[in-house]
Parts: C-alpha cells; structure tokens; sequence
C-alpha cells in the first residue's frame, strides 16, 4: 500500500479513537514528547502499560475471588490501574476505574465483580486498538514515510 | 543570567570531574559559560509515572534522578535511619527539587517530605507533592509541612516547566541574589 495511503488510513483511525473515547488528550501528549533522540516513547510507555494493567487485573481476579473480600486490596490495585491509564490517556479504561473504586468504598462484592468485568472489557479493547495504531505506524516507515502529526 | 565575576564563581566548585550514575556534578561553569542543569530527584511508586515524569523533566533540561519509593529516595539522600553518619549534604548531590508522589506503599509522599524538611542538611531543599486525587485536606497538610506547590497527575509539560521557579540554585552563594526563576 501506498504511503500517502497508509497515512490517510492512519489519521482516521487515530481519530476514530479519540472521538470514540478510547484515547483522551493525555495521549497526545504523549506523543508531543516523542522526538528524535526518544524515538520509541509512545510504545515504551503504552508497553510498560500493558504489562503492569495485566498484573493488575490477575491481582484482582485472584483477589475478588478470596472468600472474604480484602476490599482495601482491590481498592489500592484500582487506584494503580486508574492512575496508569489516566497517565497513557486511556480514557475509557480510567473511567471504569472511578466506578470500580466507588463500589470498593461501599463494600460491594457484586458491583466489583461487574466492574472487574467492565474494566477487563475496555482494556483489551483499548489494547487492541493501540497495537493496531503502532502497527500501523511501523508499515508507514517500513514504506519510508513519515508518520503524519495529529 | 550570567555570572557577575568569572574568579568568584571558579572559587565556589570543586571539579569533580566525570559525574557519577546517579549523584550530581557541580554547578560547575565550563568554556561556553553554561552552567550545570538543575537535578530533579522523582519518587513514584508506578514505573509508568517515572518512565513519564522522567522524560518530562528531561524535556525541560533538567537532570533526573528517579527513585521508586520513600525509601530509595532517603537512601540516595544517604537519610536512612540506619546510616552511620550523615556525611552527604546536598553540596554534595545538588538536589535542585524533589518531585514526590503522595500514594505510595511504606512511606507515603507526606512521610518523605517530612523527614526532608526534618534533615539539617536537606531541608532547604524544595519539594513538590504529586497526586492524582484532589484531597483539599491532603494538600493543606502537605503545604503546612512545607511543600513548595501540591500538583495534581497526570503532570503537564506546562507543570514541570513551571518548576523552574522552584528550583533551589547552586551557582552562587544564596545571599549574593534572590531567586528569581
């Protein structure tokens, strides 16, 4: 495919997202500490986020699965996960995060569950989108263009 | 802002030569008259937050030294209470600023900033207290220990070049000028 092409491809995509709630301005900023002597900030960042989002929610899974509920435990992880999403400018997922720590400030083990479920849903779909931009912007310099500033 | 007197500024250094992995150089002037960037010390207990907060502040030209928790932080400031002595003083680090989260397990941010503010030899140092929660209780008991400014996360890049001002200033004697940022 052409560059011009995978360029056109990628703004709408990358617009999609944010119109879409996925990605919030704290994305972009982000991106605007790319440059030259950081070339790979943006996926460095968004993989640390990955893999401390997954250990979190295997934490929560195990937790929320105790007989009784360390309600204090879940809370400090939602805290974690909503502080780290909210940092890579993955809105939808921070979102659920507020919800989710309401429902551990009342105790709630049916709420938390909901949450946990909810919360699961929004990061791998969120995942999924930011793998997809990347690999976008790797075809686009891979065809020796540049990628196009948002 | 240049130096009023070349031999005045030469006197107040040591050259320490090369710097070390994670302690300060001096506010050594060199050929072009630049001086030494100033040297942030970031405590966060999320990797993302001082992969974030790091390149933030290098954005900005400052000199970064992150720590993960309260601990690290007062070990790196050679405070743990287990230390011998106390022989580091920030001449020698040339701590500009310390940049803190609130929430951490152990020691919180407000724990840290205290035991800051406690040391004879480092609590002159600035400290600026980060969280992403918006507590008027916890930010009142932070200014009250001594915290420069409460900012809230996710940091700004219009925040940390705010830091400036802050800055604690190595480069002449503190009686010589105000801060001026």
């Amino acid at each position: 495919m052409e560059v011009v092409q995978l360029q056109g491809r990628l703004i709408e995509f990358t617009s999609s997202l944010f119109r879409e709630g996925f990605l919030d301005d704290q994305y972009t900023q982000l991106q605007q500490l790319q440059d030259e002597s950081n070339p790979d900030f943006v996926v460095e960042v968004v993989s640390l986020f990955f893999e401390d989002s997954e250990r979190l929610l295997n934490d929560l899974t195990t937790t929320l699965g105790q007989q009784i509920v360390d309600f204090k435990k879940i809370d400090a992880h939602v805290h974690q996960l909503k502080g780290s999403s909210a940092s890579i400018g993955a809105q939808r997922v921070k979102n659920v995060c507020v919800a989710f720590r309401n429902f551990c400030e009342e105790g709630n083990r049916e709420g938390c569950l909901t949450c946990l479920q909810q919360v699961k849903h929004e990061y791998y779909l969120v995942k999924n989108k930011l793998e997809t931009l990347f690999k976008l912007e790797q075809q686009i310099l891979q065809a020796g263009g540049s990628i196009p500033l948002m | 802002m240049s130096p009023s007197s070349p031999s005045k500024i030469s006197s107040n250094f040591g050259n320490n030569g090369g710097e070390g992995g994670g302690g300060g150089g001096g506010g050594i002037v060199d050929g072009s008259d630049q001086l030494e960037p100033p040297h942030v010390l970031a405590v966060d207990d999320s990797v993302i937050e001082r992969k974030l907060i790091e390149r933030l502040l290098k954005s900005s030209e400052y000199k970064v030294t992150t720590a993960e928790n309260g601990l690290r932080a007062l070990e790196y400031l050679g405070l743990l209470e287990d230390a011998k002595e106390n022989t580091l003083t920030n001449n020698d680090l040339k701590v500009s600023l310390v940049i803190t989260d609130y929430c951490m397990p152990g020691m919180t941010g407000y724990e840290l900033l205290k035991k800051i503010k406690e040391s004879s030899n480092f609590r002159e140092i600035p400290v600026v207290v980060m969280s992403s929660e918006k507590n008027p209780s916890r930010v009142e008991k932070c200014l009250e220990e001594g915290a420069l400014e409460f900012m809230f996360k996710p940091l700004q890049l219009s925040d940390v070049k705010r830091l400036r001002c802050h800055m604690m200033k190595f480069d002449e004697p503190c009686n010589e000028r105000l801060c001026v940022g």
